[in-house]
């Protein structure tokens, strides 16, 4: 059958649509302990311009926003805080990891800075660089942006599966003998773009 | 959570207009991760108790365990804010006790890199302070300079503010002819910012009023609580490492130290923008008399690596290399204690050494202006409003990561 | 105040033996006195001897130092507020009697720093008004900056909950 569409319609899926809006207007939520957090502002700066990129409206109330960019070492007394604040922040969300320090400990391999904060909050990307430059966090929120438009639906059906539900490699060092099987990568999911 | 913090109401009387309000740890204008407990009557603040510690990140147990050489990256990490500073902090400090002294070229691009720094430093901290107390332009105007600032750290060392630039006996590389270029242009720019800044804060009615007359540190007080810096002198206290015992090459230049006596949030302000302007001054003088010559201790002292060429084309150059790079084999160092300070932006900032006689030192202790200055936070605040917090904190200038460490 | 004033001025007021002075390669001044009379010793140079500034308080944990008969050193930086003068005073203490009067009642700024050498190495110092851990949790046990402290902990840091993807 033959159908005729006008110039100005197109047809996509519900869910493409719904992460094409989600991704381009991510608002971050700055965690931002200690030097990283220098970057994450100069990110935000008339420099590098993360508005370019629809993430620049910083708030610091979690409940409005929807991606928690955690910039600096985070430590025992800091963790709770930050679990927290997680928890505060409405569905859809994602994290992302920024420098060494958050995502692995960094240089601090000490008996209060936590090793990674992946080990207790789900985590989606991961910016290495001590700090990173603004650059480098720009990349990441591209991204996840393309991440968001992959796996996107409109009920969050992506974070109920059973690979996201995973402890992340790094804690399973810790919990489980050495010989215990890494987990699996995440599947990659054909790009559906509008 | 922290049992302690809050003690049991009075009497349900004196309890009835009082609250109790919980600011931070992840809040915007602390601007680090901080966390105070305050009891407020209305907007006027009964008692705010600092609950720190948010950061503690062990620096001094891992000074314990990373050579002297390593630990310099480390201490970029403190004051993050101004890190040449640390790195020269740390870097006399084992000079002073390994009994190195560093060539006099050495001792000049340091004297303009502490300078640089100190710039840095009072650019974000009265940057920042205008931000909270609501004067939006300044900070873009100091962020625009420390960008500045950020590029010239860059040229020099590849890094943008985790510089670790300073090595046992010298530095990582000789100053580049761009660097001097780059510095002597800022030199040239900064006044006219400078005056651009002072016009929008010195007058400004609201930044005024909301400052003068806020925080008052009185001289014996500031001696009594341990303060050092620019929170000490805009109380009257003179004492300026930089006069008093010179180091680097401090005794060579012509500079003032500036002091106030009343030590209020403005005055600290003012003590800072003021300070900068010596450091130009400073810088200048050593751009001018920049003496040539090598940056690095002769080879035979063992403390630093040679430089390459040295390396592959003689037999003294690669035994040094070799045995600077083995453990146990480099600088032997004295069992001895020692402390040496130095003016660094917030304050005095040292360390304690302790040396075993191996390369790694036994304890380093930083002391941590950031955090001998936010002990007085309370004094300062009793009797003030809620909105007058954050002008207290930005005119301390506390770095968490100093803070805590 | 120059060397020998100081070390007639403590003669005079505290005997010849109780006190060690040296002075090291560098001329850096130190004084080791008896750890039961420190508060004495402290006003005396801060009234007499024109050390009106405290710097710093810490503290050195000797277990593995070769050579130590000491368990801990305390140590206090004086200074004046005038000139760049400094004096190192040093105390000896060991386990199991790990108490020293507090120097709050001389310098406030003293508080919080007892209260890190309190966090960190677990002296108490008796008369503090408020001595409380400064840094670490208020539930953390052991004394991190002791010698017998491993530097990567004893697992506190991973000691939490762990929230998964379902649960937020
Ligand atoms: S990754 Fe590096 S720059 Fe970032 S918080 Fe850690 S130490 Fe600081």
């Amino acid at each position: 059958m033959d159908v005729s569409v006008p110039e100005n319609v197109m047809v996509t899926k519900l869910d493409s649509l719904a992460s094409w809006c989600r991704k381009n207007s991510l608002w971050p939520m700055p965690f931002a302990t200690a030097c990283c957090g220098i970057e994450l502002m100069a990110t935000g700066a008339s420099k590098h311009d993360v508005a370019r990129f629809g993430a620049e409206v910083f708030r610091f109330s979690p409940r409005q926003c929807d991606l928690m960019i955690v910039a600096g070492r985070v430590v025992m007394k800091m963790l709770p805080v930050l679990q927290r604040i997680w928890l505060q922040m409405p569905e859809p969300k994602w994290c992302i990891s920024m420098g060494a320090c958050a995502s692995t400990g960094g240089v601090f391999d000490t008996y209060s800075v936590v090793q990674g904060i992946d080990r207790f909050i789900p985590v989606d990307m991961y910016v290495p660089g001590c700090p990173p430059r603004p650059e480098q966090l720009i990349q990441a929120i591209i991204d996840l942006q393309d991440k968001i438009q992959r796996e996107g639906t409109l009920m969050g059906k992506e974070f109920q599966t059973e690979a996201r539900q995973r402890p992340k490699r790094a804690l399973l060092d810790i919990v489980t003998p050495q010989s215990a099987p890494r987990p699996e990568p995440l599947p990659i999911i054909p790009n559906v773009g509008v | 959570m922290a049992s302690g913090l809050l003690e049991p109401p009075a009497s349900a009387i004196d309890q009835e207009y009082r609250w109790t309000l919980n600011f931070g740890p992840q809040h915007p204008a602390t601007h680090t991760t901080l966390r105070i407990l305050l009891q407020i009557e209305g907007e006027r603040v009964l008692d705010a108790r600092p609950d720190i510690g948010y950061l503690h990140s062990g620096f001094e147990k891992i000074g314990e365990h990373l050579n002297y050489n390593q630990y310099v990256t480390v201490t970029d990490r403190m004051n993050y804010i101004s890190p040449l500073a640390n790195n020269i902090a740390w870097h006399s400090a084992v000079e002073n006790l390994l009994g190195i002294d560093v060539p006099l070229r050495c001792k000049y691009i340091r004297t303009i890199l502490a300078e640089l720094a100190r710039i840095s430093d009072h650019l974000l901290c009265n940057g920042a302070c205008a931000l909270d107390t609501g004067a939006f332009t300044a900070f873009l105007y100091a962020f625009n300079q420390r960008e500045e600032l950020y590029q010239i750290f860059e040229t020099l060392c590849g890094a943008r503010f985790t510089t670790s630039y300073t090595r046992v006996g010298g530095l990582m590389y000789d100053a580049t002819p761009k660097f001097i270029e780059q510095v002597r242009q800022f030199v040239k720019n900064f006044p006219k910012v400078h005056a651009d800044v002072c016009r929008l804060l010195n007058r400004n009615r609201i930044f005024v009023e909301r400052t003068k007359g806020i925080g008052v540190l009185t001289k014996a007080e500031a001696i009594s609580r341990c303060a050092t810096g620019p929170v000490a002198r805009a109380s009257g206290v003179t004492r300026d490492l930089r006069k008093d015992s010179p180091y680097l090459a401090y005794g060579d230049f012509d500079f003032n130290v500036i002091c106030s006596t009343d030590g209020d949030c403005f005055h600290r302000y003012l003590v800072r923008m003021d300070e900068m302007l010596e450091s130009l001054r400073i810088i200048e003088q050593a751009l001018e008399n920049l003496p040539p010559g090598p940056v690095n201790v002769p080879m035979a002292d063992r403390a630093i690596l040679p430089d390459k060429s040295r390396v592959y084309n003689t037999i003294e150059g690669l035994i040094t290399h070799f045995e600077v790079v083995m453990t146990n084999r480099g600088f032997q160092s004295p069992r001895d204690e020692c402390y040496t300070a130095i003016e660094a932006p917030n304050g005095e900032l040292g360390f304690y050494i302790v040396s075993d006689g191996s390369e790694t030192a036994y304890r380093a202790r930083c002391r941590p202006p950031s955090f001998i200055h936010f002990a007085m936070f309370s004094h300062l605040m009793k009797g003030h409003q809620v909105s007058d917090i954050v002008a207290v904190l930005g005119s301390l200038n506390v770095i968490a990561a100093e803070l805590d460490r | 105040m120059d060397a020998n004033a100081l070390k007639q001025a403590l003669q005079q007021r505290f005997g010849e033996l109780a006190w060690q002075y040296s002075e090291s390669r560098r001329g850096e001044r130190r004084l080791v006195i008896p750890a039961g009379q420190l508060l004495s010793y402290l006003e005396f140079l801060r009234s007499d001897c024109g050390f009106d500034a405290l710097l710093d308080i810490t503290c050195v944990d000797y277990l593995h130092y070769r050579g130590a008969k000491d368990r801990f050193g305390l140590v206090y930086l004086l200074g004046t507020s005038t000139s760049g003068e400094r004096l190192v005073l040093r105390c000896y203490l060991n386990e199991p009697n790990l108490k020293i009067a507090s120097a709050v009642p001389l310098w406030e700024g003293a508080n919080w720093l007892e209260r890190e050498v309190f966090d960190m190495f677990g002296i108490a110092f008796e008369g503090h008004p408020d001595l409380r851990r400064v840094l670490l949790p208020e539930e953390f046990a052991g004394f991190p900056l002791r010698k017998d402290y491993p530097l990567r902990g004893r697992g506190e840091r991973h000691n939490f909950e762990r929230i998964s993807r379902n649960q937020s």
